[in-house]
């Protein structure tokens, strides 16, 4: 339901924004182009999203695959360092990141990809491990007492179980990507930030505005798509 | 047919099992009883290897546990604990399907065994199959995990206290349901639990275990006629072991046949504590014995009064 109010209202902005000249003209007279127009608003959206599912994917992958191995007996002692490396990962400001990966990966999509990827590591990373950890220990001395597998124990078990407090993470994480994808566009790669960092840069607010709002409606969207999947693999037990 | 030889495990410096040996027969009820720390539920995962033993062997028809596959060898044993562990996100006919899924039974055949179970267990109200464990009360989760345990028909199951968290109605009823259980199916249970009065009903031999080592290996009325020692006697109850006695006794066995008395009949196969209730509910010292619906003999007051052998 609040996905699909956020989504309406992505789609109402992306559908007027481009027949809005007027009313930034208005607001901002002194401007003489009140609209963005150096790529269209869809094709921002469409690279912004796209930076963020990719960004995503990577944290999730990689954040999962670490959570589990840190939940494995045999990987427990590598808790505290995993632990510690991604919290290291969260506290350097993405601006740091983007800094020290632009002389590696050069301008664009590249380093930003990169920065939003380790930033959305953490919130999966810690997610699964708390989700692995809050199984119930009898659950799993039942499932070991009749036969299962270590894989098998992992994937029809403890992974089902974990599955909600994960989905969180994921959520998390593509919010957190989504909010700093914006300021991709300082090294050149194509988002919602454009407008804003264009605006800032030549003092228009107006395209401030407009990069706002749109990123504003895409993240509302996402976390509300994402919160109906996490509420579905919630329910039917607890 | 289970047998322990000389069985040693201890965790650090703790000894747990010391230099235990043991031999269950097939078709057996054995009771592990004991407090808590005795090593019971120790010895118990032994026999499924969720413990390693340290020194001794485990075996089972002759074979020792470790030179099977450990999961191979779960998949064929029958496991309940006190805490279910009903997997939370599976349906109660998919918890109880777990093990032949694991086994890779056939579809038609998983649905059937499940069906048996849950009218074994007296789960059969309908839609109860469809339902997840956090809808069910105390009593059907247990009744789901012991249907769990039994659901590939293993020869051996193993039950580690898993009535301790009920009440006493819930539990009674549920130990009337596996005892009869065992009897039609033959299987070999090692049952542990802290609570005498359990194994001594549900019990065809009762292994005492105190630090680690088994103090008595008998049947009930050994255990309560000729306690090997002062703690077994303690354990056992002192004065207390002759009710006990009297739960363990039926009527048929202390009837005297073709005698006549009044009142409602008592059957011959309840024990002699439920003729005692009878006859202190209804204010008389004899009463009719009945097999299955005819009048055989009477249960007189004197006979459970007096010592027999």
């Amino acid at each position: 339901m609040k996905a699909a109010v956020s989504l309406g209202l992505l789609v109402a902005l992306l559908v007027a924004l481009p027949y809005s000249a007027a009313w930034f003209h208005a607001w901002q007279p002194e401007v003489s182009h009140p609209l963005y127009s150096r790529h269209s608003f869809v094709a921002l959206t469409l690279s912004h999203v796209g930076l963020v599912v990719a960004a995503t994917s990577v944290a999730v992958a990689v954040g999962l695959g670490l959570g589990i191995v840190a939940t494995r007996p045999a990987g427990r002692s590598l808790l505290p360092t995993v632990r510690a490396v991604a919290v290291i990962g969260q506290t350097v400001p993405p601006v740091a990141v983007l800094a020290i990966a632009v002389p590696l990966l050069g301008f664009g999509a590249a380093p930003t990809l990169l920065a939003l990827a380790l930033y959305g590591v953490l919130p999966v990373l810690g997610q699964t491990v708390a989700g692995l950890d809050q199984v119930p220990k009898p659950v799993l001395h039942a499932a070991d007492g009749m036969g299962y597998g270590r894989w098998r124990r992992l994937l029809d078990v403890e992974l089902p179980l974990a599955a909600g407090p994960i989905m969180t993470g994921v959520r998390l994480s593509a919010i957190v990507s989504v909010g700093t994808a914006t300021i991709g566009s300082a090294v050149g790669a194509t988002t919602l930030g454009s407008p804003i960092v264009e605006g800032l840069v030549g003092n228009n607010a107006a395209y401030v505005v407009q990069g706002a709002l749109l990123v504003g409606a895409l993240a509302l969207t996402i976390d509300a798509a994402l919160a109906a999947v996490e509420r579905r693999i919630r329910r039917g037990r607890s | 047919m289970i047998e322990f030889d000389h069985v040693h495990k201890h965790f650090g410096r703790q000894v747990v099992i010391d230099d235990l040996s043991l031999r269950i027969e097939s078709g057996e009820f054995f009771v592990l009883v004991g407090p808590s720390g005795s090593g019971k539920s120790t010895l118990l995962r032994t026999v499924n290897r969720l413990v390693p033993v340290d020194a001794g062997q485990v075996r089972i028809d002759g074979e020792d546990v470790v030179t099977r596959d450990a999961e191979t060898l779960r998949r064929g044993i029958g496991y309940a604990i006190q805490s279910v562990g009903l997997f939370p996100h599976r349906t109660v006919a998919e918890n109880i399907a777990t093990v032949p899924r694991l086994l890779h039974w056939p579809p038609h055949e998983i649905r059937a065994r499940t069906a048996e179970l849950l009218a074994l267990l007296h789960l059969d109200e309908p839609g109860m199959g469809s339902r997840y464990p956090h809808t069910l009360s105390g009593g059907q989760q247990q009744r789901v995990g012991v249907a769990r345990a039994l659901a590939a028909r293993p020869r051996i199951v193993l039950m580690d206290e898993p009535f301790g968290a009920l009440d006493p109605l819930t539990r009674e009823s549920l130990q009337a349901s596996l005892k009869a259980i065992q009897r039609d199916t033959g299987t070999t249970i090692l049952f542990v639990t802290h609570d005498m009065d359990e194994a001594f009903g549900l019990g065809d031999r009762v292994g005492l275990m105190l630090d680690g080592g088994l103090v008595q290996v008998g049947s009930p009325l050994d255990l309560l006629h000729a306690p090997a020692d002062d703690r077994v006697r303690d354990f056992v109850g002192g004065t207390r072991a002759r009710l006990r006695e009297l739960a363990v006794r039926t009527v048929g066995d202390n009837m005297r046949r073709g005698e006549q008395a009044d009142g409602d009949p008592v059957d011959a196969e309840a024990s002699l504590q439920d003729a005692f209730g009878a006859m202190l509910t209804q204010g008389r010292d004899r009463l009719p014995v009945h097999v299955r619906g005819e009048r055989v003999g009477a249960i007189v007051l004197a006979d459970l009064v007096s010592r027999r052998a």
